[in-house]
C-alpha cells in the first residue's frame, strides 16, 4: 500500500482489494434508524467506512455519495473511517447512501461512537489547545525574560525589570491557569485518593514556581521563573498530546462486535406483513426472516426454509454448515444461499454475540490493568523528589538562611527535577517506533502495546486464517481444462459458498448460467448451451459411487465424465519461517485451532510447532489464554477470526491480520497488513528496541538529575540556567528518540 | 525607552492573533483527520464537476 498513491491506479485496481476481500453487497444493513435531525434542519448521519486507504477511496466515496440526488454534503474523515451525510429530510434514502458505498466494495455500518469515543476526541482537542496556549505564553515570556537576563547587567534599570516581570506575570499567570488544567485535574483526583501520580509534582512545582514569582515581582526582586513554569507546562503538554494520539481505542473491540448485531431485523408481524425493526426490539418468539447475505441479530431455531449458513463467529472455520427446519442459528452468522425464517429463542443482549462482546470487553478491562514504564518510574520518582525538595528547604532553614531564599531553592529544586524528559522519553520513541512498524505494513492500535511486546515469552496462534491463508485452494487446477473450468465458474459466480468463491476467484469476472440454482448444502445447477451442469457434492451431482470422494467439488456435465475440484487450505509462504524465528527468539510457540484433530495437527507439524490444541470453542481458547496468563507467563495471542475476538483481548498483546473478522482487527492492539507472517518478528525485534530507547531516555533523565539536583540544592540555579537545562534535557531525549533503531534489520 | 510602549502591545497582540488563528483551526476541526489531509492533495478535483462541499 505504500506505493498506492495515484488515485487513477487505486481507482482502477479498486483500492479496497488491496486490504482485503471486497464486502458482501448484500450485507449493507439499512441505517435509517440512525438519522437524526438536527438543528440546521438536515438530516444527518455518520456511516462507519471501512477499508478506505488513500486518495482514491476518499474520493470514490465522497463522489459517489454526493452524486445521490438530494445529498447536500458530504465528509469523509479517512483517519476514523466516519463518512458523515446531510441532506433535507425526505430528498435522499438513509439506505440507497449505505448501498451506494457498499456497491464501491468497501464495508459500511452505521457510526454509533459511543460516549467513551466522543470524550476521547474532545480531550484531544483540549489538550491541543492547552498546549499552544502554553507555548504561546513560553515564548512571549521568553522575550521578557531574555531582555532581562542580557539587558540587566548592562543599562536596563530596575523599574523597566519590574515592568518586563509585571507583563510576564499578566501572561503566565492566566496561561497556566489555563494550559495547566490537565495536571492540576488528575493531580487533584489522586490525591483525593490518597495516592500521588506524576501530575503532583508537576503541579506543585509549577503553583511554587509562580507563587515565589508574583512574590519576587511584588518586592521587585530580581529572579522569576514564570518563563520556566510556562516551558514546563508546554514540553509536558507536547509528551501528554502525543501519549493521548498513541492511546489504545479501548472499548472500540466491543462496539465492533455489537454492530455485527444487525442494526435492524425484518420481522415478520402477526398479520403476516413484514417491518425492518431496531435488532433490540427482538423478544423471543419472533419469527425473522434472513435473506442471503444477511446477519442473524438473535440466537434462534429454523423454521422455515433451509440453507447454508457461515459458522465463523463459533469454529473460526469458513466451511459452511447446512441448516434445515429446527436448527439452531446464533446471532452473527450469515445465511448464504436461500431465504430463512427464524424464531428467534434469546433477546439480542442474551445472544452469543452479546456474550463475547461482554467478554471482550472483561479482556480489554483486564488489560487496562497494565502500568506503563512511564509510570513505573513515576512511582519511584515523586517520593524521592518531594522529600529532596523539603530536605533543601529545611536544610537552608537550619543552615540560618531566611523563609524566602529557603522556599526559592525549594522551588528550583522541584523546577530542575520536572519530569520533562521522563513525559516526553516513552511517547516520543513510542510515535517513532509506531511510524516506523507502519511503514512496514504494521498498524499499531495502542502506544503502551509495544511496551506489553517487549515483554512477551509466550505466542499463541489461532490455525485458520492465520497460519493458514484461510481460503480454499484449488489443487489440481493442472487436470482441468479451460472450457471445464469456464463452465464451473458460470455456475459458481452465482454461490456464495466458499468453494464456488474460490473457483469464481480464480476464474475472474465472467458469464453467469442461465437459470442458475442454488441447493443449499448440495451444490447449483444450471444450463450452459442448453446442457444441464452441476456442480456440488459427490452424491447430489450424480458421480458414479466407485469413484465417489465426497470431499471438494465435481462438475458433472451431461454426458460427459465428471471432473473433481479438490481444494485445500495452504499454510502461508512464512509460516514455518516466522515459528521458526520465533522459536530463535526464545519464545514459547502454540496452536489454538477450532478445526478437527487431523488438519490441525498436520498444519502445526508443517509449521514446526509442537504444542496443539484443537476443537476449542471461543470459551475454551480464553480459558487456555488465561491459565498461561495465571501461571505468569506473558502471551502473545495472533489470530483473525470472529471467535478469536476475545481471546485476543484477553491475552497480554495481540495481533490480527488485515484479512481478519472487524471484531478480531477491533481487539487486536497490531494489525498485519500483508499477507505475510514475517513482520511479526520484525514488530518483536522493533517494540524490543523501543523498549531499550525508552530505558536509555529515563537512565539520561536520571544522570541529569544526579547533576543538576545537588545544583539546585546548593542555590546555584538561577532562572536562566533552568530555562536552559530544561529545554536542553527534553531536546536530548526527543532526538535519542528519533535516531533510527540500528540491529532491526530490514525485511 | 519609550518606544516599548508601542512596542510590547503590538509584539503581544502579533502573538495572540497568532493563537487566535491556532484556536480557529482547531475548533473547525482541522485537525480532526490527519491521516485523510495528506491523500486529498491527490484528488484531482476537475475529473469530476460534482464534489459536495
Amino acid at each position: 500500500m505504500q506505493n498506492a498513491i495515484a488515485p487513477e491506479a487505486d481507482e482502477a485496481r479498486g483500492c479496497p482489494t488491496m486490504g482485503g476481500p471486497v464486502a458482501d453487497k448484500g450485507a449493507a444493513a439499512d441505517p435509517s434508524a440512525f438519522v437524526h435531525i438536527e438543528d440546521d434542519n438536515l438530516a444527518h448521519l455518520d456511516l462507519l467506512v471501512r477499508g478506505a486507504r488513500c486518495a482514491g477511496c476518499i474520493a470514490k466515496i465522497e463522489r459517489g455519495v454526493g452524486g445521490i440526488g438530494g445529498v447536500q454534503s458530504c465528509q469523509f474523515n479517512l483517519s476514523t473511517g466516519k463518512l458523515s451525510v446531510s441532506w433535507p429530510p425526505g430528498q435522499a434514502d438513509a439506505g440507497t447512501i449505505a448501498r451506494t458505498v457498499a456497491d464501491l466494495g468497501y464495508q459500511v455500518s452505521p457510526f454509533d461512537p459511543g460516549e467513551a469515543e466522543e470524550a476521547r476526541d474532545k480531550q484531544g482537542r483540549f489538550l491541543l489547545l492547552c498546549m499552544a496556549v502554553a507555548g504561546f505564553a513560553a515564548m512571549n515570556i521568553m522575550l521578557f525574560s531574555v531582555s532581562v537576563w542580557a539587558g540587566f547587567a548592562g543599562e536596563m534599570q530596575a523599574s523597566t525589570r519590574t515592568l518586563f516581570h509585571w507583563i510576564s506575570a499578566l501572561i503566565a499567570l492566566p496561561a497556566a491557569a489555563f494550559a495547566g488544567q490537565p495536571f492540576f485535574r488528575s493531580a487533584f483526583a489522586s490525591l483525593r485518593k490518597g495516592k500521588a501520580n506524576m501530575d503532583v509534582p508537576i503541579s506543585l512545582a509549577v503553583f511554587l514556581a509562580l507563587g515565589v514569582s508574583v512574590y519576587e515581582t511584588i518586592t521587585g526582586g530580581a529572579d522569576t521563573y514564570f518563563d520556566a513554569a510556562l516551558m514546563l507546562l508546554f514540553f509536558l503538554l507536547v509528551g501528554r498530546w502525543l501519549d493521548h494520539g498513541l492511546r489504545g481505542r479501548t472499548r472500540l473491540a466491543a462496539q465492533e462486535l455489537l454492530s455485527l448485531q444487525a442494526a435492524t431485523a425484518n420481522r415478520i408481524e402477526a398479520d403476516g406483513s413484514v417491518r425492518a425493526v431496531q435488532a433490540r426490539e427482538i423478544v423471543p418468539g419472533d419469527k425473522i426472516i434472513l435473506w442471503p447475505g444477511d446477519r442473524s441479530p438473535v440466537d434462534g431455531h429454523v423454521s422455515e426454509g433451509h440453507s447454508d449458513v457461515d459458522m465463523a463467529l463459533v469454529s473460526g472455520e469458513s466451511d459452511p454448515v447446512f441448516v434445515e427446519d429446527g436448527a439452531l442459528v446464533r446471532a452473527g452468522m450469515v445465511n448464504l444461499t436461500q431465504k430463512l425464517v427464524i424464531t428467534a429463542s434469546a433477546a439480542t443482549q442474551d445472544s452469543l454475540l452479546a456474550e463475547l462482546t461482554r467478554l471482550v470487553e472483561a479482556g480489554e478491562t483486564a488489560r487496562g490493568r497494565f502500568v506503563k514504564l512511564a509510570d513505573r518510574a513515576a512511582q519511584a520518582y515523586v517520593p524521592i523528589v518531594h522529600s529532596l525538595a523539603l530536605l533543601s528547604f529545611i536544610g537552608w532553614l537550619i543552615a540560618g538562611a531566611g523563609v524566602h531564599h529557603a522556599i526559592l531553592t525549594a522551588a528550583a529544586v522541584l523546577i530542575i527535577t520536572c519530569p520533562c524528559a521522563l513525559g516526553l522519553a516513552a511517547p516520543a520513541v513510542q510515535i517513532v517506533a509506531v511510524g516506523r512498524l507502519f511503514k512496514r505494513g504494521i498498524l499499531v492500535k495502542a502506544g503502551d502495546a509495544l511496551e506489553r511486546l517487549a515483554e512477551i515469552d509466550t505466542v499463541l496462534l489461532d490455525k485458520t486464517g492465520t497460519l493458514t491463508l484461510g481460503k480454499p485452494h484449488l489443487l489440481n487446477a493442472s487436470d482441468i481444462t479451460a472450457a471445464q473450468m469456464e463452465m464451473a465458474a458460470m455456475l459458481a459466480r452465482t454461490s456464495r459458498h466458499p468453494l464456488s468463491r474460490a473457483i469464481a476467484d480464480l476464474a475472474g469476472p465472467g458469464k453467469v448460467a442461465a437459470d442458475a440454482r442454488e441447493m443449499p448444502g448440495q451444490g447449483v445447477e444450471g444450463t450452459v448451451d442448453g446442457v444441464r451442469v452441476r456442480l456440488g457434492r459427490a452424491d447430489w451431482a450424480g458421480v458414479p459411487e466407485k469413484d465417489a470422494q465426497q470431499s471438494g467439488l465435481w462438475l458433472v456435465i451431461e454426458g460427459q465424465t465428471p471432473v473433481h475440484f479438490i481444494f485445500e487450505d495452504t499454510l502461508r509462504s512464512d509460516a514455518a519461517d516466522m515459528v521458526a524465528g520465533l522459536k530463535a527468539r526464545g519464545l514459547a510457540v502454540e496452536m489454538l485451532s477450532g478445526d478437527r484433530e487431523a488438519p490441525a495437527r498436520a498444519a502445526a507439524a508443517q509449521a514446526g510447532i509442537d504444542t496443539v490444541s484443537f476443537a476449542l470453542s471461543p470459551h475454551d481458547k480464553i480459558t487456555r489464554v488465561e491459565a498461561l496468563v495465571k501461571a505468569g507467563k506473558k502471551v502473545l495471542m495472533i489470530g483473525d477470526g470472529l471467535n478469536d475476538a476475545p481471546a485476543l483481548a484477553a491475552a497480554n498483546v495481540s495481533m490480527s491480520l488485515a484479512s481478519a473478522a472487524d471484531a478480531s482487527q477491533a481487539a487486536a492492539d497490531m494489525v498485519l497488513q500483508g499477507a505475510t507472517l514475517s513482520p511479526v518478528l520484525i514488530a518483536i525485534d522493533i517494540s524490543r528496541a523501543a523498549r531499550g530507547r525508552i530505558l536509555q531516555n529515563f537512565v539520561f533523565a536520571a544522570g541529569y538529575n544526579v547533576v543538576a539536583v545537588p545544583l539546585a540544592i546548593f542555590g546555584f540555579v538561577t532562572p536562566l540556567f533552568a530555562a536552559i537545562a530544561m529545554s536542553s534535557s527534553s531536546l536530548i531525549v526527543t532526538l535519542n528518540a528519533l535516531r533510527p533503531f540500528w540491529g532491526v534489520r530490514r525485511p | 525607552m519609550n518606544v516599548l510602549i508601542y512596542l510590547i502591545p503590538a509584539a503581544l497582540f502579533l502573538a495572540l492573533l497568532g493563537l487566535g488563528a491556532f484556536f480557529w483551526t482547531v475548533k473547525s476541526g482541522q485537525y480532526d483527520d490527519l491521516e485523510g489531509a495528506k491523500w486529498r492533495i491527490f484528488i484531482d478535483d476537475d475529473q469530476d464537476d460534482h464534489i459536495p462541499e
